[in-house]
């Protein structure tokens, strides 16, 4: 293990690589990759990376770059692509196939919002464009976290009980181009922890349709059979953290973080990296004796709703707050929390930080003093944060 | 032999793309082989899940992906020094409209691919609208009173991209075709085949006479059968007789040219054009103009 000074862009192409070459005596590493900011820098590192048994396709567009992860993942390789905004979504044909084909891709989503006008700064709203397309998604809140999950989304996807893909997202700039101290493992260590892809159900010589015609009643069954996939996410990723931890001696977090929210009466729900300003402002209003705590939501899909309930069990008061706005809704992690608040709760949603508004802890105060002096809880608030 | 195409499958009877397919098997033979099929006609016939029409291992892609999930399969085979080739089968949607940017850019990076198109001139699963195929005269669903712009030179456009290896096919041809197929299947780089496929839904003909059409198209100089190697290297394969009476029965039994009521003489001068430039290009010395 060695500490670098490295992106998050930086860091995820480094995840990638070792996880390709932790492949080599399997049947390689296969990468698509076309450029898009903030996510461009992840390709140029694994474009100069010594990959051993592995290569990048430069591809004419992020919707090529799926289709050779599907082809590669199809012949067995172990596959990775990176993108944001647009490119996630002109991507997002081969991206749903990837899922309903059931082939273990990762992928890594610097989040930015989608245009035009064109904008390259954060929001959620280009991977919850995908949050129905059969994905495991992980929202990160910081670099380590980026790493550590690609390298444990190769083993969620890969896992024979799962064959899911997996996308790890990151907020472009907030986190994609911020230098920090990450430990970086040593490929032995990755090695132990990924074992060569064995995908059974890959193209082999056998006379075989992949993608063949569904009836209605086969894609019923096949759908259901995903959800059931879905389903197990939970258990795999405990197995998945206690194994990491045993190989590198720390624990990837949990599917949702939870800080301060065992004694508190108001929690404020959140996702990615506006979730360590929460924790500040939480750790402050602490300090003078308030019961406030934060839970933020690392697993969107499969969407965590008993832990969540759980974890809401004594609130009396819930902010949700989203960097990104289903129109016509409100927040999308507001919209699927809500139902598992207390029916006693009152449950609040923001949005702000869309397009890259930078919500400060100024902003995360204001939102639990509207919280407070609510009587009852309205349509969601969108707070602009943005310069 | 391979059976690539499998008895039982749903195809029209008289559908050029299964004698495209039996031709091919005839080429594969013992060669490993598999296939990727994009949204087409082709992903129809390859059959409900679980079972398979196609005798060879397949990867359905989606619509505009056929070159770059063939990529992803070539790409690891090789890495596994594994010499089993990876065949694009699309059909002229997939190639010249939606898959045209993944289809130039597999030939740019010249993937280690074969793709061969069967050129049905029509979307043919939707029901028989125009693609930039069709060619100008005739009538489809989306082009009522009958299409107004000629087809792309498709293998024109392949030849550009200075691919290893371009070819047209004629179904009529057999001999010439499976020693296309072959050499293309035993070349590595991009190939590219291209094969005029008799489709009697869309092109309203009788289904006997698929075979016959492609004749009277090659006899007329309507669909050159040629050979490009390296972009650079082109050579006739099928010297034709430029019968316009040909050409006049082959618009004849195709009730598509009705509506619009082309005729031989309307085609003549654009056959002439081109072929004027297929000449230039084969380097041989022979007659610039038909002679009446």
């Amino acid at each position: 293990m060695s500490e670098e000074l490295i992106s998050a862009n930086h860091a995820a192409a480094t995840a990638a690589a070792l996880a390709g070459r932790a492949n080599r005596r399997g049947r390689g590493f296969l990468s698509g990759l076309y450029p898009i900011t903030p996510s461009t820098e992840c390709m140029e590192l694994l474009c100069a990376q010594d990959l051993e048994k592995g290569q990048v396709v430069r591809v004419e567009s992020e919707h090529s770059a799926m289709a050779v992860c599907i082809g590669a993942a199809a012949a067995g390789a172990r596959t990775f692509t990176a993108t944001s905004s647009n490119g996630l979504a002109y991507m997002a044909e081969n991206a749903i196939a990837a899922a309903l084909l059931r082939l273990p891709v990762v992928m890594m989503v610097a989040n930015r919002t989608l245009g035009p006008p064109w904008n390259v700064w954060a929001d959620h709203g280009d991977s919850l464009l995908l949050r129905d397309a059969g994905w495991v998604q992980l929202y990160c809140a910081d670099n380590q976290e980026v790493l550590d999950s690609i390298l444990c989304a190769y083993r969620l996807a890969e896992d024979p009980r799962l064959l899911l893909p997996v996308m790890v997202c990151q907020e472009g700039f907030v986190l994609s181009h911020t230098v920090v101290q990450t430990d970086v493992p040593e490929q032995e260590a990755v090695d132990r922890f990924l074992p060569p892809l064995d995908l059974r159900t890959r193209l082999s010589a056998e006379a075989r349709v992949l993608g063949g015609i569904d009836s209605p009643h086969v894609t019923e069954v096949h759908r259901a059979q995903h959800q059931d996939a879905m389903a197990r996410v939970f258990d795999v990723y405990g197995e998945v953290q206690d194994s990491f931890q045993a190989v590198f001696g720390r624990r990837p977090p949990d599917p949702v973080v939870a800080h301060h929210a065992e004694d508190a009466e108001t929690l404020v729900i959140s996702m990615g990296a506006i979730a360590s300003t929460v924790d500040r402002v939480v750790d402050a209003a602490r300090a003078r004796g308030r019961r406030v705590g934060s839970l933020r939501v690392r697993l969107l899909r499969p969407f965590p709703s008993g832990l969540l309930a759980r974890l809401l069990r004594g609130a009396s008061r819930v902010a949700v707050i989203d960097r990104d706005i289903s129109l016509g809704l409100g927040g999308v992690l507001w919209a699927e929390g809500r139902a598992q608040a207390p029916r006693s709760a009152l449950v609040q949603g923001y949005v702000t930080g869309l397009g890259g508004g930078d919500p400060r802890p100024s902003h995360v105060e204001a939102i639990l003093d509207d919280l407070a002096a609510r009587e009852a809880s309205g349509e969601p608030v969108l707070l602009e944060a943005g310069t | 032999m391979t059976l690539v195409l499998r008895p039982g499958n749903s195809n029209c009877g008289g559908c050029g793309m299964s004698s495209a397919l039996q031709l091919f098997g005839r080429a594969v033979e013992e060669r490993p082989v598999q296939l990727v099929v994009p949204a087409c006609c082709g992903a129809v016939m390859a059959g409900s899940f679980p079972y398979a029409t196609l005798g060879v291992p397949t990867v359905l892609s989606t619509f505009a992906s056929a070159a770059a999930v063939a990529t992803g399969l070539s790409r690891v085979a090789r890495q596994n020094e594994e010499a089993t080739r990876i065949v694009c089968f699309a059909g002229d949607g997939g190639t010249y409209d939606i898959g045209m940017a993944t289809l130039s850019a597999a030939a740019e990076r010249n993937e280690d691919v074969l793709y061969l198109c069967y050129d049905n001139e029509v979307y043919g699963n939707t029901g028989g609208q125009r693609s930039s195929a069709t060619p100008a005269g005739a009538s489809t669903t989306s082009t009522p009173r009958g299409k107004i712009e000629p087809k792309k030179d498709i293998l024109g456009i392949l030849a550009a991209h200075r691919i290893p290896y371009a070819a047209s096919v004629s179904l009529a041809h057999a001999e010439d075709g499976l020693r296309k197929m072959r050499h293309a299947l035993d070349l590595s780089g991009f190939r590219f085949l291209h094969v005029l496929s008799p489709c009697p839904t869309g092109w309203k003909s009788e289904p006997a006479l698929g075979l016959e059409l492609v004749r009277l198209a090659v006899r007329s100089g309507l669909y050159p059968v040629v050979e490009i190697h390296e972009g650079r290297r082109l050579r006739i394969n099928v010297e034709p007789d430029f019968s316009d009476e040909a050409l006049e029965i082959y618009l004849s039994l195709q009730r598509r040219f009705q509506g619009s009521g082309i005729r031989a003489a309307d085609l003549r001068p654009d056959i002439d054009r081109y072929w004027r430039e297929l000449r230039a290009r084969s380097g041989r010395i022979v007659p610039a103009e038909r002679t009446a």
